[in-house]
């Protein structure tokens, strides 16, 4: 059997460009850097346990793997050493909480009001803080209250249209339902039928946090909800950058999971800027977009970049009259999915994030634009700006929420929507 | 220095010479050892690393191994430093006869060595990249022995014990009174200088070359040299020393050894040990013996090849094939052979079994320095292993540990830091990196030198070891020296590496005008 991943180490030349563009030993001497821990502590790694403790204060973001020019799998080699790190030492309480956005939703959710005080009260984040490990000013999310599954339910969309299905992911689920919404009336707008499945955690979490045992449940849980789907020869689509790239790749090249529904799977499996932009080159993608007079910076995630397909939101969103977007050129935010939650790598994760910060803050713009939940959420903390999915201005400038005068998206300000959860119990959608 | 005075005088500084140095000392014998070039520099630093359990021999050469597992038992507490306990797996490939496993079970049972016969699937749980046709798996006590820090250890003990090493002491001339060998004419390779060094008896244990020493007080013995080729693979295909079980032939061990692993062996006799040309054919020959232990092996990344050379003792006729040889130890009396006394030869065997052979060299030097005394290093540790703790290859990687980056690291193949370059090049005094290189494995890792060895030749420099001509001289030779053993095998990744090395080195430092 052969080892793809260590394998990929023999094609290292040495040549430290992984090491310049990574952005967590840039700013912190406790992670060795992605060479060193990547293709040079692999060797020392036998059939054994490991003895590098420094390769958890990897943040996964996966630079280093983009920016290899021998192809080296630098963030995998880091991820599986991780993995066998906490397998023998034992993931912490912590990791397996974080890790389990799926419990935790299901927990806050039908206490939203509750929860959501408990997470933005200083007293309690410092409790936390002390007993848990989650750093006290890490950027959390408000629970919505109700999940956008329930609220998919009631919402009747049209049914003799083509099919797409839709991966929401957890952040959509249970903190942004609004956004999932907008998802559907995009896609509805644009002549679909929008199926969604029950679906659950990807595992991507777990992965990250090293336990791949139970990472790998999860992702076969969620394969067996989609194969049939993917085997109808539908397109499935996710807003959620990491998850879609954990169906698209991750659990195959780093779980290791070689099997046949995963594979249809990955191969149905868009990001749905991705989507949009390829029935844009069909010429099937509605263009009937009203000005957006706004200048926006858009922030390409690392996990969006990992999916190898350029940056298709700002393709998308240069067809919306009067929209500026920026493009920004930092490599990361910092957060890497649940790495600047953890009290010892909070502050690594800001200061990672600082460029990024920082040139948001110098466009002068209230608004930023970027592809994944938790990257959006990091950005609003360190900048203060709202942080939204480019599936939102492409949802404004269709004007979908205008034509909803009775909706919520229509009566409130962009950054409000943006801001935090949904709190009617009216469906979206129904306009259409 | 005009003349030194010792009990014994040591010929040799592989496993052997150090091996008996260490013994006498430890014995109480004023003791001196004479190396011509540096430790461990002839067959012992170019052996593949194997520590034997004797399950290689059980068939073919009983004796060779009982003294085999014997000593592994004993390496294993005294040298734990220096021994890796990978574990050793022989298995039947599809070209191999499984019949034979049954031969090898009954030979290993017949001398001692711990064998047990694994299903197939449990081998290939644990070394997933070997052949999934295996037919029949064995596991022994194998292990993995690294010569430098076993020779290192054993001179650094000798030396504890008042012993005198000599690395870079060629010797010139045995010094005779009428029928008896009173010691040796030395000359430093260093400085230069003439010495004489007087013993009461001297012990050649040179090796392939104890030949040579011997005509010197006109004795004779015939060693002849089996070559043998090695190459080491970028990283560990296999955490267990797997051999095929079969009869032993051409490129049928791979074992890991440190961050590599390492493919050997071939078997060619060669008339002068000096003289070890790579040959293309048998690099084939064991890349394609890898492929069939380890699918995908020619894919894999080759790092560097070497050839070493064993001494093999024929006492009367010439044999046909070299591994024919018994591998057993040969101690020549010369007194009783030829009447010349006070001269003692020590040759053959392998690396696996020097303790033993130098015991036994000893126990006959004792006959000659007023009665025995009794061998003790069968419980003593050598210099570096008195905690009897074993190897671990995470060991460079755990040291750095508490501070990852506290310390810029000079060679970040083989995580040698620059406080552990600096304290080398002072303990050994030396201008040349390829010492250091047996002392660290400076350069040994996948870019062979790429990156570290201009940093390390400043750092030379910095410490005033060497001029500005001598440490460009020293770059230039370090950098032939690598080549040799890269270029036989460039394919693949290892090309790609080459080209880059090659732009720094010419492109950047333009190599070829240094001034020297």
């Amino acid at each position: 059997m052969n080892d793809l991943i260590r394998d990929s180490l023999d094609h290292c030349v040495k040549c430290t460009i992984c090491e310049t563009h990574c952005p967590v030993s840039q700013v912190t001497p406790l992670f060795p850097g992605p060479k060193y821990v990547g293709p040079q502590a692999e060797r020392y790694r036998g059939a054994g346990p490991s003895s590098d403790a420094s390769v958890d204060y990897c943040s996964g973001c996966g630079i280093c793997t983009q920016v290899c020019p021998q192809d080296v799998k630098i963030a995998e080699i880091n991820s599986r050493a991780r993995a066998k790190l906490w397998e023998k030492r034992g993931v912490p309480l912590r990791n397996q909480m974080i890790a389990r956005p799926t419990v935790i939703g299901r927990l806050g959710t039908p206490v939203a009001p509750l929860a959501n005080w408990a997470l933005h009260n200083r007293a309690v984040r410092g409790m936390v803080q002390s007993m848990i490990g989650i750093h006290r000013d890490a950027p959390m999310p408000s629970f919505a209250g109700k999940t956008f599954q329930r609220r998919s339910r009631s919402h009747h969309g049209p049914t003799d249209a083509p099919a797409v299905v839709y991966f929401h992911g957890c952040g959509t689920n249970y903190y942004e339902p609004v956004l999932g919404e907008m998802m559907v009336a995009v896609l509805e707008h644009n002549g679909f039928r929008v199926i969604v499945p029950q679906q659950d955690c990807c595992g991507l979490p777990l992965q990250s946090n090293g336990n791949f045992p139970a990472a790998r449940t999860y992702v076969r849980r969620l394969v067996d909800r989609l194969v049939p789907h993917a085997r109808a020869g539908l397109p499935i689509v996710s807003n959620s950058t990491s998850c879609g790239l954990m169906l698209k790749r991750e659990a195959h090249e780093i779980l290791g999971i070689e099997d046949e529904d995963l594979k249809l799977v990955s191969e149905s499996m868009y990001d749905v800027c991705e989507f949009l932009l390829r029935l844009h080159e069909r010429g099937a993608l509605r263009t009937d977009f009203g000005s957006l007079p706004l200048t926006v910076p858009y922030h390409a995630p690392c996990q969006q970049r990992g999916h190898g397909i350029g940056k298709p939101a700002l393709d998308l969103l240069a067809l919306v009259p009067d929209l500026d977007m920026i493009e920004l050129d930092v490599d990361c935010c910092g957060i890497a999915g649940t790495y600047g939650l953890k009290k010892e790598k909070y502050e690594i994760a800001m200061a990672v994030g600082k460029r990024l910060f920082d040139d948001i803050t110098a466009t002068g713009s209230d608004l930023a634009a970027c592809d994944s939940e938790t990257c959006r959420w990091q950005i609003a903390h360190g900048t203060g700006v709202t942080a939204v999915h480019p599936i939102e201005l492409l949802y404004r400038a269709y004007g979908l929420g205008a034509s909803d005068p009775a909706g919520k998206h229509g009566t409130r300000p962009l950054a409000a929507v943006a801001a935090g959860p949904g709190t009617s119990e009216r469906d979206t959608g129904s306009h259409d | 220095m005009s003349s030194l005075e010792a009990d014994v005088l040591v010929i040799g500084g592989g496993s052997t010479g150090a091996g008996v140095a260490r013994d006498a000392a430890l014995r109480g014998f004023s003791t001196i050892l004479v190396e011509r070039r540096d430790l461990a520099d002839g067959t012992t630093g170019r052996f593949h690393g194997l520590l034997h359990s004797g399950g290689r021999y059980a068939v073919k050469d009983p004796s060779a191994a009982r003294e085999c597992i014997a000593e592994n038992r004993i390496l294993r507490v005294t040298a734990a430093d220096c021994v890796e306990d990978t574990g050793g797996l022989f298995v039947s490939t599809p070209w191999d006869d499984p019949e034979y496993g049954d031969q090898f079970l009954e030979g290993c049972r017949a001398t001692d060595v711990p064998a047990e016969e694994i299903p197939v699937a449990e081998a290939l749980r644990r070394e997933p990249r070997v052949n999934p046709d295996i037919r029949r798996a064995f596991l022994v006590p194998d292990a993995a022995l690294d010569p430098w820090k076993l020779v290192w250890g054993c001179a650094r003990s000798a030396e504890a014990h008042g012993a005198r090493i000599l690395p870079y002491h060629r010797v010139l001339d045995l010094e005779m009174d009428g029928e008896r060998v009173v010691g040796a004419h030395v000359r430093s390779e260093r400085s230069g200088e003439e010495f004489g060094i007087h013993a009461t008896v001297v012990i050649n244990a040179a090796g392939a070359w104890a030949g040579q020493i011997a005509d010197l007080a006109h004795c004779t013995v015939n060693v002849r040299a089996g070559m043998g080729l090695m190459i080491a693979m970028n990283h560990r295909l296999v955490h267990m020393c797997v051999n095929r079980c079969k009869r032993p032939s051409d490129g049928d061990i791979l074992l890991p050894l440190r961050t590599a692993c390492v493919i050997g062996t071939t078997d060619v006799f060669v008339p002068d040990p000096d003289q070890t040309e790579i040959r293309q054919e048998d690099i084939d020959l064991l890349l394609d013996e890898g492929e069939k232990l380890v699918p995908g092996f020619r894919q894999a990344r080759a790092l560097h090849a070497w050839a070493g050379v064993r001494p093999l003792f024929e006492d009367t006729a010439k044999v046909a094939e070299t591994r024919d040889v018994t591998r057993s130890h040969a101690l020549l009396d010369h007194s009783s052979r030829e009447g010349v006394a006070g001269f003692l030869t020590i040759t053959g065997g392998k690396t696996t079994t020097f303790r033993l052979m130098a015991e036994a060299a000893v126990d006959a030097a004792c006959e000659q320095l007023g009665g025995p005394r009794p061998c003790r290093t069968a419980e003593v540790p050598l210099a570096g292993s008195e905690s009897h703790e074993l190897y671990q290859i995470s060991h460079r990687l755990a040291a750095r540990e508490p501070v990852p980056q506290a310390e810029e690291i000079i060679c970040e193949c083989e995580l040698i830091t620059r406080s552990r370059l600096e304290e080398a090049i002072k303990q050994r005094d030396t201008t040349s990196l390829d010492d250091i290189r047996r002392l660290l494995r400076l350069a040994m890792g996948p870019c062979q030198g790429g990156f570290c060895i201009y940093r390390a030749t400043g750092i030379l420099h910095q410490g005033g070891q060497v001029d500005q001509a001598g440490a460009n001289q020293t770059l230039l030779d370090f950098l032939e020296e690598r080549w040799k053993g890269v270029h036989p095998i460039l394919h693949g990744d290892q090309l790609r590496q080459a080209r880059l090395d090659d732009w720094i080195f010419q492109g950047i430092l333009d190599v070829e005008h240094l001034p020297v």
